[in-house]
């Protein structure tokens, strides 16, 4: 009866609050570095259930924007809210519903990958007990079952990110931000890594915010946020860009939208 | 679903209390599993003290007399005046060594992954602290055991538990200055600097290694240093503990100091001010 009640009450607290609510709302953020405008006037949304890509360029501002997103700074203009719950005044409301996937690693090397997702799991109030239990399914899901016991340090790069992946669902959020997540990993890790994605997006209503520089990632029917030097360039379905540009790929559309010059270095 | 569950079905909003013992009881576990991983760190953590003990105090024996000063009863000898200055020398060490840890873990993202979490970021740094607290006093009675098998113990075994709520107080206050200065050190590379500008002069302008009578008959300037330095409160807090007396001069400023660094170290880790944004240009 009483774990009947519980169940529901588990079930209630994790469906997002309101359909119309935006998982990620960004409105009119702009953020200095001394002098040097980051980010200027940056907004766009991200809806639940929605893949949606965060395009630029190394340097266009997307890791500016992602540190104020996990509010490591708080932004001194505009908005950021998540489920409707500002990141600067609500964070802990904010924070308990987004799962983040960094760019750096940062699993502890040392520890096994359950260790690893019991510390995750208790920094945000879940038990041992109930981490372990989520851990089956997280794992399961990403295809790691067999590896809960290894250390993080004997997995290969694909695997860590997917157990980054893991972890970062672990506590059941409703957004999950990804930082050029695919970065550094082989062909075969970042199909991977795109397919469990992809597939928590579909089966779980994730909204997902998936920043990269890699116009390879996007698939026709994803929301993309064009990002360089600071500003929202453009932002839409995909094939509706495409579209709109009149070019005859991404990639020249991209270029073509940013006026960039993509010819040399790491281009996507 | 077990009852063990009980605790964790979360509120749809806010935190149980629960929830925050989750939370400070995930930061130490971690901290614990990562200090048994590096057994380097551990050992050399007790081979530091123990060098000064064997060599250093060895050496002085006859060179220092100590006279009878409170907390003593009868004249001691140099060893045992200076196991409580090792002891808090050892959680010195380990204070910055955590600072150490925390400018690694910005550097590498573990940081991040902490920052993250959604329960208030005072709470989290005050875990943080309190898990290198629990560390060093681990490393504090390994050291104990040795010295008693050196024929170094209190004048009663209930010392060793009296002096504990004193490690605790001192670690902590050491921990928070670390953690303040962590916020200031740029790179790992200046831990070094932390090293020669911090842990020496602090280690060596105190009560530690000699008393302030002492020093007062041959610097005194010194001896002023001496007592405007909190790490001498810290030893002398531990010194008098570890003979069932309180220092209470001690115990004020360890506690007056440990209130001061620790909203320093957590206003430097304030999101809207602090070093994290104007470290935040190099992260793109």
């Amino acid at each position: 009866m009483l774990a009947q009640r519980e169940e529901t009450v588990a079930k209630t607290s994790d469906a997002p609050p309101a359909a119309a609510e935006a998982a990620l709302e960004v409105a009119g953020v702009t953020h200095f570095y001394g002098k040097r405008r980051a980010l200027d006037n940056v907004s766009f949304t991200v809806a639940p259930g929605t893949f949606t890509v965060l395009l630029g360029l190394n340097g266009a501002g997307k890791s500016t924007l992602f540190s104020l997103i996990t509010r490591l700074y708080v932004n001194r203009s505009g908005t950021i809210k998540i489920f409707g719950y500002d990141v600067a005044k609500q964070s802990g409301e904010a924070l308990r519903r987004l799962g983040v996937v960094f760019q750096a690693r940062t699993l502890d090397l040392e520890l096994t990958v359950t260790q690893n997702l019991i510390y995750h799991a208790a920094l945000h109030g879940i038990g041992p007990f109930e981490a372990k239990r989520r851990m089956v399914d997280v794992l399961a899901r990403a295809g790691l079952a067999d590896r809960a016991g290894e250390k993080v340090r004997n997995l290969s790069g694909g695997y860590i990110r997917r157990v980054e992946i893991a972890r970062a669902f672990l506590h059941h959020p409703h957004l999950l931000l990804l930082d050029e997540p695919t970065v550094g990993l082989d062909i075969k890790a970042r199909a991977d890594i795109i397919a469990q994605v992809r597939d928590l997006v579909a089966t779980e209503g994730l909204g997902v915010l998936w920043t990269t520089h890699l116009i390879d990632e996007i698939a026709p029917s994803d929301c993309v946020v064009i990002l360089h030097q600071g500003k929202v360039l453009d932002k839409g379905v995909a094939s509706e860009i495409l579209a709109r540009s009149g070019a005859p790929d991404m990639r020249s559309a991209f270029v073509k939208i940013t006026g960039a010059d993509i010819s040399q270095g790491d281009a996507p | 679903m077990t009852s063990l569950t009980t605790t964790q079905a979360a509120p749809a909003r806010g935190f149980t209390l629960a929830q925050y013992l989750i939370c400070m009881g995930g930061i130490v576990w971690r901290e614990a599993l990562r200090f048994v991983h590096q057994r380097g760190r551990f050992i050399s953590a007790l081979v530091r003290p123990l060098v000064w003990l064997f060599i250093f105090a060895a050496g002085f024996r006859s060179v220092l007399g100590v006279s009878i000063i409170p907390p003593y009863q009868t004249y001691i000898l140099y060893p045992v005046y200076i196991t409580p200055g090792l002891m808090a020398m050892i959680q010195l060490f380990n204070g910055m060594q955590s600072s150490l840890s925390m400018v690694y873990d910005r550097e590498t993202g573990n940081m991040r992954t902490l920052l993250v979490s959604p329960l208030p970021r005072w709470y989290l740094l005050t875990s943080k602290l309190l898990a290198g607290a629990a560390v060093s006093i681990l490393q504090v009675y390994a050291y104990l055991l040795v010295a008693f098998f050196w024929g170094i113990e209190p004048d009663s075994l209930w010392g060793y538990v009296a002096v504990l709520p004193a490690l605790m107080l001192a670690g902590l206050m050491l921990g928070a200055l670390g953690m303040a200065l962590s916020s200031m050190v740029r790179q790992l590379e200046n831990f070094a600097g932390v090293m020669n500008f911090v842990i020496f002069p602090m280690f060596f302008a105190s009560s530690a290694l000699y008393p302030i009578w002492k020093v007062q008959e041959g610097a005194p300037w010194l001896a002023t240093v001496c007592q405007l330095n909190p790490f001498t409160y810290a030893v002398e807090l531990i010194r008098f503990a570890l003979y069932l007396q309180v220092d209470w001069l001690s115990l004020a400023v360890v506690s007056g100091c440990l209130v001061v660094f620790l909203a320093a170290a957590i206003l430097a880790y304030d999101p809207a001010r602090g070093m994290l944004i104007r470290r935040g240009g190099a992260a793109e």
